[in-house]
Parts: structure tokens; C-alpha cells; sequence
């Protein structure tokens, strides 16, 4: 999800027509790729990518989050976060896991990361000034990506289908715990819903922005729909995930910040205003609020744990040869 | 570039959801060693009482058969309908068998 209809993804692929047209047959029969199948070099490279900017957006979504995990209200607040921002750290370690069965190593994943090369969500460069900000992530963020997740349990490539089982389960939690934040202020002092409401606004169009570029602008998505990597376009989902949150803001008593949401008997879906792209460009290559602070603190928590990966490493080594010499002295 | 040598190696993780069941593969994580890699699997794979018991094994020792091969290895027992219950006719009367 997190992948946003992938960002700058290249599909090309030189296989043979008959190659092509066997393998296209069963994903039709919707058959499962598995990791040593044969597949066309445009599928492994779509799906690098996807799975990579997805794991990468896993892991960098923790520190927005994690900004707040000592300032909590309460403690049952602060254990709820901890074991969110935990989840998102598995949710990125079950992706890394399957990217690499399509032979991209973890290393050269987390080199692109941190050098800023590989690209992760846009949402994750904003903000999280307030409290309120981290009951609009659970809502609508984790909101957005469960309604993106969803359909990739069925993606055509088994380990990434199955890491996606997973993680939908730990999701919902995710979302009910961000809401149950947004209730509490919303019922609160005229202050604390007033919180809640600007926490909504900031929230409302970046996360719109997380089903990516509108589906007249999304070069790769018709191959990605044709090897049922993708099952809904970015708008279809976009539009879904509007028409499942207005009701829940609605209840809150808080107002969604466009002017020309409305609702179409027609389609029985809310249309929307108009999406401002120039900031989701903007945030995509890395003139976002954040993207700065998020490679840094990423770089410094690789740096800082470089002694303990060392020194794991070393001990494993030092236990192996004197495995080896122990056995030698035996002979 | 990283050499080889340091690389955290790549485990295999197999949980038994409980007694009685059989270890089942879950996932895969990068450790530096056994004991490493059962913590590791036990953060990553068993927040919610997955199970009760975790095996890991390195990704590198783990022989698998060759996809290529398969149609030879598995499509003869599609046509052995005689190693099924059901090929062999046993009248009614008989009673469950
Ligand atoms: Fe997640
Ligand atoms: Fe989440």
C-alpha cells in the first residue's frame, strides 16, 4: 500500500511471447507464484520494488509514532503505542523477508533506504506535533492501509499474499486503537476537540495521497492489474477508503476538511474535491516537512546499533571455530 | 560493498501453534546466530500467542527440489486412483469400511 501504487516502476520485460503468454495463463487460473518459479523479469523487478518501498514505509512509519511513545496520556495509551509501533517494525521485517526470496539481499535494502535512494510512503513525512496527531494516524493512516492491504492478501506472489494474511490481522487493532484516541478528545474539552479537528485536517489529504497518483496519471498500473499484483486502481481505493471514513469522522462530530466532498446516489461512493499533487510530488522527492529528520534518524539507529550486530557476529564466529577445534580434538 | 563473511545469515522459522500440532514454517529473519534467531523469532512471530515452540534453521541448509522438475516429480500420483479408498467397490451391505 504503503508502495502508492509504486513510485517509478519500470514493468518492461524481454521474455518471448510464448514465455509471456504462460505465464500470464496462470496467473489467469490464479495460480500463486512462488519465489523459484519462472517469471518475467518485469514481474521480479515490479515486485522489488513494491515490496521494498512497502517494507521501507513499515519501518520509517515508526517514528512518526514513535515521537510520542514517552509523552503518552496514560499508560494504557502508552502500551498501545509501543505495541502498534512493534507491529509496523514486524510488518517491515515480514516484508524485507519477502522481497529477499526474489534474491535482493536485506543489506543492499536497507543501503538504498538509508542512502535515500529507495523511495517509502509520502505520509510518513509530516508532522506529528500534537497528541491528537497519533489517534489521526491509527484512524486514517492505518485506515487507508488496511483498505490498500486487503486486496494484497490476493496478490499473484505467494510470500508476499501470505506476509500480507499477517499483516491485516495485526492491523485492525492498529485502527481501533487510533480512533478510540480521536473519540476521547472529540468528547473532551472544547480545546481537545479542537485538537482532534486540526489533527483531521492536517491528516485528511496526505492520507488520501497514500492510494498514490489518480489513476489517469498511473503509468504502471495496468500491467500490475494484468499480473494481479494489484486488484483495485488507486482510485477505486481511494474513493472506498473515503466512503468507509466520512461516516466515522460524522460520529466523531468532526468535519472532514473538503469542501466539495459529496455524496453520488449513483455510485453510492463520496466524490471529492481536487487532490493538490504538487505537494504529493513534492513529498515523493523529498521535500517533504520531514523526509530529512526521517533519513537521519534512520541512518543514526543503523549507526548505533552497528557495535551490537558486530559483536553478535563475532561471538557467532568465535563459537563456530571453537566448535571446530573441539571436534578436531576429539578425532 | 559488504563482504560476504559479514553477513547476518538468513534463517528459516518453523512455530507449533501447540501440542499435538506439527512445527509449521512461519517466516524467515536474519540472525547471527541459533540462539539470536529464536529471539528474534519470538519478537517477530509470536506477539499473540502464535505457539508454543519455535525451530530455526539457516535458509542455507535447506534442500529443495527443483520447480523445473515438478511435473516429472508429482503428476504421477494424479493417475494412481488406486491408492485411494475410493477405487475399491464395496457393497452397502458391508457397512462403513
Ligand atoms: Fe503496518
Ligand atoms: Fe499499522
Amino acid at each position: 500500500m504503503y508502495s502508492q501504487g509504486l513510485i517509478g516502476a519500470d514493468s518492461s520485460t524481454t521474455e518471448s511471447e510464448e514465455f509471456l503468454a504462460a505465464f500470464q495463463a496462470r496467473i489467469d487460473r490464479e495460480e500463486k507464484i512462488e519465489p523459484n518459479d519462472p517469471m518475467p523479469e518485469g514481474y521480479r523487478r515490479t515486485l522489488v520494488r513494491q515490496i521494498g518501498q512497502h517494507a521501507h514505509s513499515e519501518i520509517v512509519g515508526m517514528l512518526p509514532e514513535g515521537n510520542w511513545i514517552t509523552r503518552a496520556p496514560s499508560l494504557r495509551r502508552k502500551i498501545a503505542l509501543l505495541a502498534k509501533v512493534q507491529d509496523e517494525g514486524g510488518h517491515g521485517l515480514y516484508l524485507y523477508s519477502a522481497a529477499e526470496t526474489l534474491g535482493v539481499s536485506r543489506e543492499q535494502m536497507t543501503e538504498e533506504l538509508l542512502s535515500g535512494k529507495a523511495k517509502y510512503s509520502s505520509i510518513f513525512n509530516y508532522p506529528t506535533p500534537t497528541w491528537a496527531d497519533i489517534g489521526a494516524i491509527g484512524w486514517l493512516v492505518d485506515g487507508a492501509a488496511i483498505m490498500n492491504q486487503i486486496p494484497l492478501c490476493r496478490c499473484s506472489f505467494g510470500p508476499y499474499a501470505r506476509a500480507m494474511i499477517r499483516v491485516c490481522k495485526e492491523e485492525s487493532f492498529h485502527q481501533r486503537q487510533g480512533y478510540e484516541i480521536m473519540m476521547t478528545l472529540a468528547r473532551g474539552s472544547e480545546e481537545q476537540k479542537q485538537m482532534a479537528q486540526e489533527a483531521l485536517n492536517r491528516w485528511w489529504w496526505p492520507s488520501l495521497m497514500m492510494f498514490g497518483p489518480s489513476d489517469t496519471d498511473s503509468t504502471n498500473s495496468d500491467q500490475s492489474m494484468k499480473w494481479k499484483i494489484k486488484r483495485f486502481s488507486n482510485d477505486e481505493l481511494r474513493q472506498k477508503f473515503i466512503t468507509a471514513t466520512v461516516p466515522q469522522a460524522e460520529y466523531l462530530g468532526l468535519t472532514v476538511p473538503d469542501p466539495d466532498l459529496k455524496w453520488n446516489e449513483e455510485t453510492k461512493l463520496y466524490d471529492h474535491g481536487e487532490i493538490d499533487w504538487s505537494e504529493f510530488k513534492a513529498v515523493v522527492s523529498g521535500n517533504g516537512q520531514m523526509n530529512r529528520d526521517r533519513i537521519r534518524d534512520r541512518n543514526q539507529a543503523w549507526d548505533d546499533g552497528a557495535w551490537v550486530r558486530e559483536a553478535a557476529l563475532a561471538n557467532a564466529r568465535k563459537r563456530a571455530d571453537n566448535q571446530h577445534i573441539a571436534r578436531e580434538a576429539a578425532e | 560493498m559488504t563482504d560476504r563473511h559479514d553477513l547476518t545469515p538468513l534463517w528459516e522459522v518453523f512455530i507449533r501453534p501447540r501440542n499435538g500440532l506439527h512445527h509449521r514454517h512461519v517466516g524467515s529473519l536474519h540472525a547471527a546466530d541459533s540462539a539470536l534467531a529464536l529471539q528474534a523469532a519470538r519478537d517477530v512471530y509470536t506477539r499473540r500467542g502464535e505457539g508454543n515452540s519455535i525451530w530455526v534453521c539457516r535458509s542455507a541448509d535447506i534442500a529443495a527440489s527443483d520447480p523445473s522438475f515438478a511435473e516429472a516429480n508429482f503428476e504421477p500420483a494424479d493417475d494412481k486412483i488406486y491408492r485411494h479408498p475410493t477405487f475399491y467397490d464395496i457393497p452397502d451391505e458391508v457397512g462403513h469400511m
